[in-house]
């Protein structure tokens, strides 16, 4: 039986055996279909030119540039004069050696950067001579063109993806650039548009054969967007300028719209130097500057005290609440006296009476620590009195993120009454333990862009559209909702700060900033601060502040400057403010000395003295 | 005598669907869309049809000739193969290492395919005679003899995995009446082999102790009186038998048989050298899935990731193109012609009829188990055709002569007297 039947059994055994395998290896092992879409597909990608980006007034700001990166396959390299590459190139030799090595271990057959980025003449000298070197070749890539060397924190900048990239969104492959900040972060999806994709087929020498089923599966790119930025790169231009050689932040608002019409940062950089082979060198350098930070966006990100440009806030607050009125007077002498051996300075003559114009344009500390205690000291307790002010500026876009599109920001802070019962331990506090709010030099944090627009809201008499940096041309389409958000204070209060604001140009605090034939209404501020030296707290030089907006009548421009250990507030922030303003509206200058005065002028000396190791004076 | 003469339909249905599944995906393998190749592929499949044509007419003038032909003229054919093999010393071509191939005018021969069918037709011959028996000596040298004799020939030339194929006739012996002691022998030699080759011969020889001592002692317990002599003589030779399989790989073999050897055993895992082939031919298989990426869509396919795909590695390309469905109508229709043949072998009415069918059948099962077995990574790389499909005239030729004389034989058992 066995003789007759073992072939016949063996063939059965066998086949089964055969089907076994094949079912294992087709049917429920799924790697080796990724194992086949590796090796015998290559996907490639079909990039969009990325999207331009233009001023309010239509002028290219960034657009795209070839670069030519030098490649090779190593195993086309034939022996080559490395000397007069290196000269061509002005790539170091070690370097070039580390390259070499490097290209050769990831792959014998594809190509591999050798030199990034060489600019278009190194490309022409070199082209004339690459017969020389055998395996190389240029392979030519878009990169960012910055037609402008300012408004870097705005535009932001790009650079290839990193691991994190990669897994958080699977868009993106190795190599990719993606937005790293400003504009070209919070825009990447429009700027970018979306690459197609392209399969082709390779053999085994890893050589493309031809499309992959007659590109069946291949998509189309689709177009990225440009973007029209609200700013208006002369004004910011011209703010940068004005900044120099100090530090601080202006953010220039058309109260109106609440378009952003600049944001300068100081210190800045180029956004020119991110981009080409010095791109990482220039990064580290800008990076580990940790004194003067030119990458902290100190107009996004700085929170600092109001000082007295809260003044107008907390008056309209009153108005509101009634505690004042336009009658209303306080006597000031030299300040008061608000508790047992307490005593609030003010600048005022002994015996001085103001009333709410008068005050503001003087800026009196006495009047706006009474009304405070007063406005405070209303409600049922400190607690219900803190919480109603804190209500009332909230209003006005303090104390939380404003939601603009640019992807930083910091909330600031608006003390409520939870606040002060961490801050008192459960112990009891009243108004006088706060009366600093009163004058905005209390734990009232602000970002120079909230001050910039809460002076739109009042310019607005009691509105302000969320401030936004670009112009879809179409509301559906923008990133930040355009309505207007009113203040929790009428509008019918606005007049007389308005009057008083106008006051502090006319006849007050910053008679430096008024400009002949132009209504316009400001405050200075003042505010002390302090930092830890060796473990002690150490007062500076006060930080100079204006907010200012003009015309009086239908405002065109709403602005705060806000200037680091700038001393008083007229003394820089209010001129750079006015210069400003008569820059956007008059588009000329007519003060060159006082233009020429700020221009030059350096606080340098002011930033070195923390620093410097000895003692110092502030203030002088 | 009234002839009758009823042809084996089903066999002959089998053989032109592999034939044509065949050119099919040589036509596949060798297509490139892009005109791209270094050498000329592209009438491989066209030569195919012509040499499918060209063994046709043989197999039909063979399937006419009259029913004793073949038994007659047997010794004739094979001595004539012999020749043929003998004469590659002094005019064969050198491919590849081997001197396997006569060419003529652009046509190369290889005579071992057409040895295995001539062997086939000697040991039906031989088997048929009425003085054989296979539990005689002599009877069995002179078998061994007409199978060696080739075995030995293409061994030289070298061909290892054709010589290999040669091993089918054990099961031709087997059914013939050969000692089944001499089968478990072969197979226990063939296990030794193996061991030998993945362990060191220290540990194979103590395992060998072992189990010879296990034995004696537990033979000892059940039969008390058990002569030490033929367990020792049986434990030596095996010793000699491992340490001369080592000394064989080690000494003699070249590199390129020790590494597919390796290979199959598992030693290496270099993916991009030796195991290249195979690696390639599961990544097609397995990319195939249930259904296949359609005719001529087989990437791995038309990148030619799969070295010799149109003769060796034919398989694959099905695997690929025609998914799981494909694969399995191939191995359907190989185990039914396998099979039918084997079923019909048993109705012949003498030795020479049926020892020639079971001859045929072993043939095709070896060359099915070994081609197949090796494109799924289940058997070692052997070079060898699969019967009908991959590309070559000689395999094409003697697979198509071998079953039209099955043919023949089958069609005309009605008419063979009993001997």
């Amino acid at each position: 039986m066995i003789r007759i039947h073992l072939l016949k059994l063996l063939t059965i055994l066998i086949s089964l055996t055969f089907f076994i395998r094949l079912f294992g290896l087709q049917v429920l092992d799924k790697d080796y279909d990724k194992l086949s879409q590796n090796n015998a597909i290559l996907e490639i990608e079909d990039y969009p030119e990325r999207g331009f980006i233009f001023d309010r007034n239509g002028k290219v700001l960034v657009s795209n540039q070839p670069a030519y990166d030098v490649m090779i396959i190593p195993e086309n390299l034939s022996p080559f004069d490395t000397l007069s590459f290196c000269k061509l190139t002005s790539i170091d030799k070690k370097e070039l050696i580390v390259n070499l090595e490097s290209a050769r271990k990831y792959s014998r057959r594809l190509p591999s950067v050798i030199v990034n980025q060489i600019s278009k003449e190194t490309y022409a000298r070199l082209q004339e001579q690459m017969w020389k070197f055998q395996g190389f070749f240029v392979q030519k890539k878009s990169i960012r063109d910055y037609r402008v060397n300012c408004g870097s924190n705005v535009l932001g900048y790009v650079s290839e993806v990193n691991g994190e990239d990669l897994i958080k969104d699977k868009y993106y492959r190795q190599g990719d650039l993606i937005g790293r900040q400003g504009i070209e972060k919070s825009y990447e999806k429009e700027l970018r548009g979306k690459k197609g994709k392209k399969f082709l087929q390779k053999d085994r020498f890893n050589r493309i054969i031809g499309p992959y089923k007659n590109g069946k599966y291949d998509t189309e790119p689709s177009q990225a967007q440009n973007i029209n930025l609200t700013i208006d790169i002369e004004l910011q231009s011209y703010g940068e300028r004005l900044m120099k050689n100090k530090r601080g932040g202006i953010v220039a608002i058309e109260p109106e719209t609440g378009e952003v019409l600049a944001l300068i940062s100081a210190p800045s950089y180029d956004p020119k130097i991110l981009v080409g082979r010095q791109r990482s060198k220039n990064y580290m350098e800008l990076a580990n500057d940790t004194i003067s930070k030119p990458l902290f966006d100190r107009a996004l990100l700085a929170q600092y005290s109001p000082g007295s440009t809260l003044k107008p806030l907390n008056a309209l607050i009153a108005l509101q609440e009634k505690v004042i009125d336009n009658k209303t007077k306080h006597s000031c002498n030299e300040g008061f006296y608000y508790a047992k051996n307490a005593h609030m300075d003010c600048n005022c003559k002994y015996g001085t009476k103001n009333d709410l114009i008068k005050s503001i344009h003087k800026s009196c500390n006495t009047f706006f620590s009474k009304t405070y205690l007063n406005l405070i000291n209303k409600s049922k307790s400190a607690i219900n009195g803190v919480e109603i002010w804190k209500k009332y500026l909230e209003s006005f876009g303090l104390g939380n993120y404003l939601g603009y599109d640019l992807p930083i920001g910091r909330p600031g802070l608006i003390p409520g009454s939870g606040f002060y019962n961490d801050l008192y331990k459960g112990e009891d506090w009243s108004a006088t333990n706060i009366i600093s709010n009163g004058i905005g030099q209390g734990e009232v944090l602000v970002t120079p862009i909230q001050l910039a627009n809460f002076t739109s809201a009042i310019a607005n008499k009691g509105f302000y559209i969320t401030p936004h940096f670009v112009n879809t041309g179409n509301k559906e389409k923008t990133k930040v909702k355009l309505s207007k958000n009113y203040t929790a204070v009428e509008s019918n209060y606005f007049y007389n700060i308005i009057d008083g604001m106008h006051k502090v140009i006319e006849e007050g605090t910053a008679r430096i900033a008024k400009i002949e034939g132009l209504n316009m209404c400001g405050k200075t501020g003042t505010v002390e601060n302090f930092t830890i030296i060796k473990g002690e707290k150490t007062q500076l030089t006060d930080h100079s502040i204006f907010i200012a907006f003009a015309p009086k009548e239908n405002p065109k421009i709403a602005i705060a400057t806000f200037i680091e250990n700038g001393y008083w507030g007229s003394r820089w922030a209010a001129p750079i403010s006015s210069l400003m303003i008569e820059k956007y509206l008059n588009n000329s200058t007519t003060r060159p000395r006082l233009e020429k005065r700020m221009l030059n002028g350096s606080l340098e000396y002011e930033y070195n003295k923390p620093l410097s190791g000895v003692n110092f004076n502030i203030n002088e | 005598m009234n002839k009758t003469f009823r042809i084996d339909w089903l066999t002959v249905v089998i053989y032109f669907l592999l034939v044509f599944t065949g050119i099919l995906n040589i036509f596949s393998a060798t297509y490139s869309s892009e005109g791209f190749s270094y050498f000329n592929y592209d009438n491989l499949a066209f030569k195919q049809c012509v040499f499918f044509i060209f063994s046709l007419v043989s197999g039909v003038l063979v399937l006419i000739a009259p029913s004793k032909f073949f038994q007659r003229f047997s010794s004739l054919i094979y001595l004539f193969s012999l020749l043929l093999l003998i004469g590659l010393f002094a005019f064969g071509n050198t491919v590849y290492g081997h001197k396997s191939w006569y060419t003529f005018f652009g046509i190369s021969i290889q005579p071992t395919e057409i040895a295995k069918f001539a062997t086939n037709l000697a040991v039906a011959k031989l088997l048929s005679e009425i003085q054989i028996d296979l539990r005689k000596i002599k009877s069995l040298i002179q078998v061994f003899l007409i199978i060696l004799i080739p075995v030995i020939l293409t061994l030289l030339q070298p061909d290892f995995g054709s010589a290999l194929i040669f091993l089918s006739f054990i099961f031709v012996l087997f059914r013939e009446g050969l000692n089944p002691n001499f089968v478990f022998f072969l197979a226990t030699s063939l296990v030794l082999a193996l061991f030998s080759l993945i362990k060191p011969f220290f540990y194979v020889s103590v395992l060998l102790t072992g189990v010879f001592a296990c034995f004696y002692f537990l033979s000892k317990k059940i039969n008390k009186k058990v002569s030490i002599i033929p367990l020792v003589t049986a434990f030596i030779s095996s010793c000699i038998y491992v340490y001369s399989i080592n000394y064989i790989y080690n000494d003699l073999l070249s590199q390129r048989h020790k590494d597919r050897i390796d290979i199959f055993l598992g030693k290496e895992t270099d993916i991009m050298g030796v195991g290249y082939n195979l690696n390639q031919s599961i990544i097609a298989i397995g990319s195939g899935g249930l259904s296949g990426k359609g005719y001529l869509q087989g990437t791995q396919t038309k990148g030619k990731f799969v070295p010799r795909q149109h003769t060796d590695y034919i398989f694959s390309t099905i695997g690929e193109e025609w998914g799981f469905y494909g694969t399995s109508i191939i191995i359907i229709l190989f185990a039914t012609l396998v099979l039918r043949i084997l079923f019909r072998a048993e109705h012949q009415k003498n030795v020479f009829g049926r020892s020639y069918a079971y001859g045929t059948a072993s043939l095709i099962f070896m060359h099915f188990l070994i081609n197949v077995g090796m494109s799924i990574g289940l058997v070692p790389t052997i070079g060898i055709p699969l019967p009908f499909i991959s590309y070559g005239g000689s395999s094409m030729f003697t697979f198509t002569i071998l079953v039209f004389v099955y043919l023949n034989i089958d069609a005309n058992r009605l008419n063979e007297s009993r001997i």
